[in-house]
């Protein structure tokens, strides 16, 4: 059924339809109206689950981590510092194998202190052994909770997953979702059935201490399972769309890029002004196109490829910095694209909230045509030193 | 000897000979049961006993960071709520976890009065990096971050009374214990895991690599401990001290000199200004919990 409903809303009910038996979470702007949402549920009875109002969010992953270990269906959601608090417990997560998924409603780092949207908080965790996924609406943003917790729960994964989403852009906006039924996600997302768990009557020990004779091969695991998941994700991205009739059955999206000579390369709600954009740059006669990566990790360096095969320029809008170097996006499709000549410009763009119009993206589809790139797109002069 | 008297925490692991924290373990355990989940946090007790792929535990055991055992134990005492498991959980950490990094999460877990019980083996620093000043560490102890040196008698400040700060939290019970004594430190396990609500026990685990004595003298110096006061074992229910254990009290000086961390209060020359003050220490536990028992002529 279709509804009128916040971004924030729409994913507490996505969760709550997942079934998540213990949920641990603190309060942090713009994730709050996700986490009040879930309480009230609870308070309400419209959701049977163990509600942890921990003390930060450092204990808030560490609680998911327990209960996870311990065999529940764990949620959480956070952002910015709040994630960044959680550095630690991330690594820990994936490293345990541990399928937590978490809302990640997308907000920039300190300092200097900034409550709106970038993607440098995930961004960070990139290396962190989380499935990241980032959605460009309302839609996505719901939809992609039932999958990371299919895909998460997979005995070939068993990794923990973020669904990022963009603060205030999407997390505050009411936009008509189509919400499933419950019998819907029942019939998509099985009960979780962990391979082991802690438990008296089969009692192992997690969370050992390596020494260098096995510590690497732990990491190639991880690796290895993080990679294998592209498959899963395709598989769960395709039976949803058999079932629900939206397909993701690929981890990028292209848009208008059959005979695009400059193609965009995007991740997030900037993606729709991007698509506005490229409609009105071809009605002018220019051939502009839009990858959109929905999947940031496993990163798709294969689609990518050949997704930009034949494009004559790639301009990347990057809403991160990796301070010294480039922005993230970028670097990584830079790497996806080694030995093809095809140039890869880099456009750091809406960090802390900056707004960005179609103008915006057409004046970067011009720099980029023109081999200028490289750059912070919009930066005010007259405030700079 | 059959399964059923083997201990649940299995001998061949690394730690020190003379570790009082693997003797705190064993009888945790005897007291806790098969029926118990442990929390580990980073340090001594989880590296000796779990090196990949051999562990020492026949209970379900985990480790996940230094400074987050319970908040891991909560959510795993709410997955068992959710799950309507029965098992207990013990979070485990030394006193570099308990009372400093892991302050916040412990804090936050009593506060919301999850049903565990947090087990602390105070060894009084950081020993597993090496030996370094804690919160716990006592006054005028050496150690490799509060070394007694030319213008310095080693730790400036006294230990943090955590079980006060822990009872505060409304804990229904709170108690210190020692391995001198195991049939007491194991009744306290046993009571803290059968009263509803955080629990906290607090057990003085002498460290011989840390302090500076042969391995075999363990014991004694932790009854010393006891014996001059410098520790005492006590109980406390819903805040109040209900049960405290007298003795006839030595100086001070009988349990100080026998440890290499002071050292220094001794030699080269004796600082009796500085051990006077540690007397005070002692004289002011005696005082608040009475535990003097004054012997008749």
């Amino acid at each position: 059924m279709m509804e009128i409903m916040e971004g924030s809303h729409a994913v507490a009910h996505a969760v709550r339809m997942c079934r998540p038996e213990v949920i641990a979470a603190y309060p942090i702007t713009p994730q709050t109206h996700i986490v009040e949402a879930l309480a009230e549920m609870v308070a309400n009875c419209s959701l049977d689950a163990e509600y942890i109002t921990v003390e930060s969010e450092f204990s808030a992953l560490s609680a998911c981590l327990g209960a996870s270990a311990a065999g529940s269906r764990v949620y959480s959601a956070t952002t910015s510092q709040g994630l960044a608090l959680m550095f630690e417990v991330c690594f820990n997560t994936a490293g345990m194998r541990l399928p937590v998924v978490m809302s990640i409603v997308n907000r920039a780092l300190g300092a200097p202190l900034s409550i709106w949207n970038d993607q440098q908080d995930s961004i960070s965790l990139r290396d962190s052994g989380w499935l990241q996924f980032y959605a460009e609406d309302n839609q996505e943003a719901t939809d992609l909770h039932y999958i990371a917790y299919r895909v998460a729960e997979d005995k070939g994964v068993l990794l923990p997953a973020f669904v990022c989403f963009d603060g205030f852009i999407l997390s505050h906006t009411y936009e008509p979702v189509e919400m499933l039924t419950q019998e819907q996600v029942d019939s998509y997302l099985p009960p979780y059935s962990p391979v082991q768990r802690l438990d008296s009557k089969n009692p192992i020990s997690i969370g050992l201490f390596a020494s260098p004779d096995y510590y690497m091969e732990f990491r190639y695991e991880i690796d290895r399972a993080m990679k294998a998941s592209s498959q899963v994700i395709r598989e769960a991205g395709r039976r949803f769309g058999e079932m629900f009739g939206r397909d993701y059955s690929n981890l990028v999206e292209e848009y208008r890029m059959d005979d695009a000579e400059c193609a965009i390369v995007a991740m997030g709600s900037i993606c729709g002004t991007v698509k506005d954009a490229i409609d009105e740059m071809r009605r002018d006669g220019q051939k502009a196109g839009l990858l959109r990566i929905r999947t940031f990790r496993p990163f798709p360096g294969d689609e990518i490829k050949k997704a930009l095969a034949g494009v004559s320029s790639v301009a990347v809008l990057d809403k991160n910095i990796s301070l010294g170097a480039k922005g993230a996006v970028a670097l990584e499709v830079r790497d996806a694209l080694y030995g093809s000549g095809i140039p890869v410009l880099d456009y750091i763009i809406a960090l802390g909230g900056r707004d960005v119009a179609k103008k915006d993206i057409k004046s970067v589809v011009k720099m980029a045509m023109a081999g200028n790139g490289d750059l912070f797109y919009g930066l005010r002069g007259e405030v700079l030193g | 000897m059959t399964d059923e008297q083997c201990s649940l925490f299995e001998p061949g692991h690394r730690a020190c000979g003379g570790c009082a924290a693997a003797l705190a373990a064993r009888a945790i355990l005897d007291a806790a049961g098969p029926d118990t989940i442990i929390v580990s946090a980073t340090g001594c007790m989880e590296v000796f006993s779990t090196p990949y792929p051999e562990t020492a535990w026949k209970v379900p055991w985990i480790h996940s960071l230094f400074e987050n055992n319970s908040a891991v134990a909560s959510g795993i005492t709410a997955a068992l709520k959710k799950q309507g498991r029965k098992e207990k959980v013990i979070a485990l950490g030394g006193d570099g976890a308990t009372f400093d990094i892991g302050m916040l999460c412990l804090s936050g877990a009593f506060e919301r009065g999850h049903d565990f019980v947090y087990i602390c083996y105070d060894n009084e620093a950081y020993m597993n990096t090496g030996i370094q000043r804690s919160g716990a560490t006592p006054y005028d102890a050496s150690t490799t971050t509060s070394p007694a040196g030319k213008c310095s008698t080693g730790n400036r400040r006294p230990k943090k009374d955590l079980p006060a700060i822990l009872a505060a939290h409304g804990a229904p019970y709170v108690a210190t214990a020692t391995i001198a004594y195991l049939p007491d430190l194991k009744k306290k396990v046993r009571k803290a895991l059968d009263t509803e609500g955080p629990c906290y026990v607090q057990v003085h685990a002498p460290c011989c690599t840390g302090w500076g004595f042969e391995g075999e003298k363990t014991l004694a110096i932790a009854r010393l401990a006891v014996e001059t006061g410098l520790f005492v074992s006590y109980e406390m229910e819903n805040g109040v001290v209900t049960r405290v254990k007298k003795v006839v009290r030595k100086p001070v000086e009988e349990y100080l000199k026998e440890q290499r961390r002071f050292r220094h209060l001794f030699r080269p020359k004796r600082n009796d200004a500085e051990i006077a003050k540690i007397q005070a220490i002692a004289d002011r536990n005696a005082e608040k919990f009475g535990i003097d028992i004054n012997l008749k002529k």
